[in-house]
């Protein structure tokens, strides 16, 4: 596990800045750029998987009941699985004012 | 010692390319560079060196190949003048930041408008902070000789950098010089096959040229310009190592008749030799004026040069290329640079003189120390003037 980019000198640094460990993009929390954020009405989901398809950062994980939920670590508020919902299950809110 | 022999000197690096057997050549060509491509693409074709050789559709592509291709280990070599060098600047600065030994020989020429195929330096300063190795050629041989120089420099561990060999169109590139030429098991003992430290390879995959936010990317340029600092002792190393191989014993300031002058001509690439005729004409009569030539520019050498110049009266710096609407030439500015925090130095005196190939003899470095002199004798100490223009 890399450590955050605050804690890193100059000494340190590979040359070049090569990225000796593959995959470290999932520890950059994308979360924090969003506004809006995904709210699923799980009485109007029918499975689908659109949103899991559609979105992309990759952020929809099915969960153990079958449903699929945004991991609000990675997902900026974009909007997309809202958009493409084709039973209007997904709704964007603000963040903090969900009821 | 090795073979002495006749060779234009664009022939002469390609067989030197050769010599230090790179993977992969990748470059487009233009005026005054095509020499040293279409030689290599001869030798390729032949079969006389085993290498992958790119003909690219554009500078910005041969110098993105050879990013390419250095980073999964290949030794990599490109060349090219003026407007290509322009259009592969984007990746002069990513070459040297993912820290990639790509060689690449510049023949030097001015940049367009008004089109312009002849020699200056107004192309290799358009990329001064681009953060490569920046040795200057004086004569065909410097160039042949820098090519083993540069590679073993810039793929050593301590170093991984990529290197520029200046060498000026046309006065040199298409010039027919005597050049000794250094025989294949030297060069081979002299310049192992690169080891690179990480490389493109699916066994250990490892990501180059990722994003740094605003929260590391100081750290990257400071670890970047640390790097180019510290490849100097390398650089001392290598030229020792060369001399004592060879008997060419290479400094990052050559010196000529410097002992006890009182005017210094300061220049930079082939200026040399003519500037060294002039000073022998002018010590013939009595003048008391040596030469001083710096061979590397970046990393700029700033104790050598002082410890060069700060004996001397007046130094007349002669630049080949303009800084418009800035202080007058390049060389100048750094000159100005490295003396400014000493208490006594000498007074500079700028020309800018053989711009778009316009020949600069010995008179004319005669005149332009008269001139000089002439005027900080009469109090003119931030003299600076593009030589030779018709009022």
């Amino acid at each position: 596990m890399t450590k955050p980019e605050s804690e890193w000198t100059w000494k340190e640094l590979p040359a070049g800045t090569v990225m000796l460990e593959p995959g470290n993009a999932d520890q950059y929390r994308t979360g924090d750029w969003k506004t809006l954020k995904p709210v699923l009405n799980k009485e109007l989901c029918i499975h689908c998987g659109l949103c899991y398809i559609y979105c992309p950062d990759m952020s929809y994980n099915l969960n153990a009941e079958g449903y699929f939920i945004a991991d609000l670590f990675y997902c900026k508020g974009c909007g997309i699985c809202s958009k493409e919902c084709p039973t209007g299950a997904i709704t964007m809110v603000v963040e903090g004012e969900e009821k | 010692m090795g073979k002495r022999v006749g060779m234009e000197v664009s022939i002469a690096a390609a067989e030197a390319v050769k010599q230090c057997n790179v993977d992969v050549i990748s470059a487009y060509p233009i005026t005054p560079q095509t020499h040293v491509v279409e030689h290599l693409s001869e030798l390729v074709a032949n079969g006389e060196l085993d290498a992958e050789f790119f003909c690219v559709e554009s500078e910005h592509s041969a110098l993105s190949v050879c990013v390419g291709s250095e980073a999964t280990g290949a030794r990599s070599f490109t060349c090219t003048s003026s407007q290509g060098l322009a259009l592969m600047s984007e990746i002069t600065y990513i070459a040297s930041a993912l820290r990639l030994p790509i060689v690449m020989v510049i023949a030097n020429r001015t940049l367009s408008a008004p089109i312009n195929i002849w020699n200056d330096h107004s192309d290799v300063m358009s990329i001064r902070d681009c953060g490569w190795i920046q040795f200057f050629a004086e004569n065909g041989q410097d160039v042949y000789d820098h090519m083993f120089i540069a590679y073993r420099v810039a793929e050593a561990h301590e170093v991984l950098l990529p290197v520029i060999i200046n060498m000026d169109g046309f006065t040199l590139s298409h010039v027919i010089e005597p050049i000794e030429l250094v025989e294949q098991e030297k060069v081979d003992k002299f310049l192992p096959p690169y080891q690179p430290l990480y490389r493109m390879h699916p066994d250990r995959p490892v990501t180059m040229g990722g994003i740094a936010l605003p929260g590391i990317f100081a750290e990257t340029k400071k670890a970047q310009e640390v790097a180019l600092w510290s490849s100097m002792p390398k650089i001392l190393e290598t030229w020792k190592a060369f001399g004592d191989m060879t008997g060419r014993y290479y400094n990052p300031v050559e010196t000529y008749k410097t002992e006890d002058a009182e005017t210094l001509l300061v220049i930079m690439g082939s200026f040399g030799e003519t500037a060294s005729a002039a000073v022998d004409l002018m010590r013939e009569e009595g003048r008391s004026v040596g030469l001083v030539k710096i061979r590397l520019w970046r990393p700029f050498p700033f104790e050598e040069f002082k410890k060069a110049t700060l004996g001397a009266k007046q130094l007349v710096v002669i630049d080949r290329a303009v800084s418009i609407g800035g202080p007058g030439g390049p060389v100048a500015s750094e000159v100005k640079s490295a003396l400014y925090g000493e208490v006594m130095h000498p007074v500079v005196y700028n020309f800018v003189a053989g711009l778009g190939g316009r020949d600069v003899s010995p008179a004319d470095f005669i005149k332009m120390v008269d001139k000089a002199e002439i005027e900080i004798e009469e109090g003119n100490k931030e003299g600076y003037e593009i030589y030779g223009v018709r009022e």
